[in-house]
């Protein structure tokens, strides 16, 4: 090794697909708006009580509004995957960021999930678990089809190897 | 591998007699019934013959609940049945819900036995049989209820046939294979596992929500008013101090008593060439067996006070010892034992000549993990004061003394142990072994096999990012399923994990010029 290097983290080659920007906005405004919309309909209906909920109902909206705009844009740019002829490499989070390397050797199951709203933008998330409780790589926000392809690549390379992964 | 079927090839000689649970157990059941008998009787003592509708229903409902359940065990103890044959273990129970199982001894990782005191009187154990599948619980199989005597027989004959289809080599029964027995000096070191005190509170809780259930004020009893008469016109710090010292010593007390309990009759050996047994416990005895194939690494733990009194606990790091509760219980090697004998055992167990939780030379971590600590203490402390500052701006000056006194006092102590941790902090790859060590209130050292390494997992706070740190897990099949690095420069854990595990993590990192 080289000591006037300095060794960085490379962000995985593939980004998830554009639509889930818009996945995880509808998500987090289950989140974000119930509370400000109770407010609002409070304001509305109990006029008298309105100097109490028009101050909550601004306080409960605008952080909320704010972690719409800013989550889903910052997850995206962090989100990213690649599998190589060794291994599953995954990027995911905003604030607190996670990268996850599992040798395709020890990869023991591959799932595939779409919740109801991923479906409604077209996207598949993927597990792949390892013998460690703590192993899994998910891969969230992909295209149905590169999903598919990429279950059965996985599968195709965790047969490949024998033992059981532990 | 052999598919855990539960349907048994039909050319299987069946001379092998099958075995039944032990007649005795139906005792054990009936005395099941004996707690509601117990309770209600208890229950007219203390209120002095007068039951009311309530109190009846209560134990009514309680005395069904247990016949139920006694019925239940009986008809288990009626149609469980077992045998092994030459390559598997099979069990058939259930008359209703047939069930019949049965495991390749191959695919055998431990064979546990179990007596809770009840057992014990009627000279009975359970047996229980775990495999590999981490995952599921209904990996294995467990025989409730066996007499001590065909639990032993039982175990012998399975580790006898593992050994001869492995074709290794039978330990010599008279060779001395003890790798530590209970000193009862240890028990000194009880009382320093904090959690004694957490057990007071528990008790007082659940103690006092069955009273309040049976309709019994505990506040209202003789008992506490008379407490309450003598020492209700003492000054309040008076009483504060005489209620901590009161739950100390009960706390002193609850883990003494727990190490008792749980340590007594306390054995580490190998009994076989390739297994590690523990053997402990005075009322119930416990016996976990752990296969060395199995073993990745070794775990120092040092609570706080355990550590400043130079004590150490050891646990292994093995897979195949259950969910997550099952494998904090089992992987237990020690209780609270001198330092040095902690890590001259885990040299033993790991089968090298010094313990490589000692003897690696740790690296320490950068000045801004140090800052993050100290930053953390500033937090905690400034977040506890700053209700009573409020308080105290809006109600009274005292208050906003106290406020920033109280804040002054918590930053101080923060910050020693934000030293303490940071000084705690430490890394090295040493033989074959990955060694991180971190934490303050328990500080923990971990030696993790290398080739037991099945991923990594870096993860980094926006704190982190800004501070140039990452936090390296390293994903393994055995223990708690990640060890971790905490707070390490970007590039040494980085050339760490390259270290470690050579080619796993390199085609995803990239070199760029140092910027100083």
């Amino acid at each position: 090794m080289l000591d006037n290097q300095e060794l960085r983290l490379r962000p995985p080659r593939n980004r998830v697909e554009t639509r889930a920007i818009g996945w995880w906005t509808l998500q987090s405004s289950l989140f974000a708006l119930p509370l400000p919309i109770t407010f609002g309909v409070l304001w509305l209906f109990i006029t008298p009580a309105r100097f109490v909920f028009g101050p909550l109902f601004l306080v409960a909206l605008v952080p909320g509004l704010l972690f719409m705009g800013i989550m889903p844009v910052w997850r995206y740019r962090v989100h990213r995957w690649e599998m190589t002829d060794e291994a599953v490499y995954a990027a995911s989070g905003w604030l607190w960021q996670r990268w996850r390397v599992v040798p395709l050797s020890r990869v023991q199951t591959v799932d595939m999930l779409r919740g109801p709203l991923q479906q409604l933008f077209g996207l598949s998330g993927i597990t792949a678990t390892s013998a460690s409780s703590a192993g899994a790589v998910k891969i969230k926000g992909l295209d149905h089809r590169t999903a598919t392809e990429l279950v059965e690549k996985l599968t195709r390379a965790t047969q490949a190897v024998p033992g059981d992964a532990t | 591998m052999t598919p855990d079927s539960a349907v048994r090839p039909a050319d299987q000689t069946e001379t092998d007699e099958w075995g039944r649970l032990n007649p005795r157990l139906f005792l054990v059941n009936l005395s099941v019934v004996a707690t509601p008998l117990a309770t209600f009787a208890a229950t007219t003592v203390l209120t002095g013959g007068e039951i009311n509708l309530q109190v009846l229903i209560t134990c009514a409902s309680f005395l069904i609940t247990c016949l139920v359940i006694a019925g239940i065990s009986v008809m288990r103890l009626i149609t469980t049945r077992y045998r092994i044959t030459d390559d598997r273990v099979e069990l058939h129970k259930g008359r209703f819900f047939r069930s019949e199982r049965s495991i390749p001894v191959d695919r055998i990782r431990s064979v546990d036995l179990t007596a809770n005191p009840l057992h014990r009187v009627f000279g009975l154990t359970s047996l229980k049989i775990a495999t590999g599948d981490q995952a599921t619980s209904g990996g294995g199989l467990s025989l409730d209820g066996l007499s001590v005597h065909d639990a032993e027989e039982l175990r012998r004959r399975l580790s006898e046939l593992r050994h001869a289809r492995q074709g290794l080599a039978t330990a010599d029964p008279d060779d001395d294979a003890t790798l530590a027995r209970l000193d009862w000096a240890w028990l000194r070191y009880a009382p320093l596992t904090l959690w004694g005190v957490g057990g007071v509170f528990i008790a007082v809780g659940s103690v006092y929500r069955t009273l309040h259930e049976m309709k019994v004020d505990p506040l209202e009893l003789g008992v506490v008013k008379d407490l309450e008469e003598r020492f209700g016109s003492l000054p309040l710090w008076y009483g504060i101090l005489l209620t901590l010292a009161v739950i100390v010593v009960i706390g002193v007390a609850g883990s003494t008593a727990t190490f008792i309990e749980g340590w007594g009759g306390y054995h580490l050996d190998r009994p076989e060439t390739g297994l590690l047994r523990v053997r402990r416990g005075l009322l119930i005895t416990r016996s976990v067996s752990i296969e060395e194939q199995r073993l990745r690494g070794a775990e120092v733990a040092e609570p706080l006070l355990l550590r400043w009194a130079g004590g150490a606990r050891l646990k292994a790091v093995a897979s195949g010892l259950g969910d997550e509760d099952e494998n904090s219980s089992r992987s237990r090697l020690t209780p609270p034992v001198p330092r040095a004998l902690a890590q001259s055992i885990a040299a033993d167990v790991l089968g090298e000549r010094v313990s490589p939780t000692t003897e690696a030379q740790l690296a320490p971590h950068p000045r801004a993990a140090l800052r993050r600590r100290l930053n953390r203490a500033l937090i905690w402390s400034v977040l506890i004061a700053a209700p009573l500052v409020g308080l105290g701006l809006w109600l009274t000056p005292v208050l906003v003394h106290t406020g920033w006194i109280t804040a002054v006092v918590l930053f101080c102590a923060g910050a020693a142990f934000a030293f303490d941790a940071y000084r705690s902090l430490g890394h090295a790859v040493h033989g074959p072994y990955l060694v991180t060590r971190s934490g303050t209130f328990t500080r923990r050292t971990a030696a993790l096999q290398r080739d037991g390494i099945i991923g990594w997992t870096i993860t980094r706070s926006a704190f982190q990012r800004r501070a140039g740190l990452l936090t390296l897990g390293a994903a393994t099949a055995a223990g708690s399923g990640v060890y971790k690095v905490r707070d390490v420069a970007v590039s040494d854990g980085l050339a760490l994990a390259e270290d470690a595990v050579p080619g796993l993590l390199a085609p995803f990192v990239e070199r760029a010029p140092a910027r100083h």
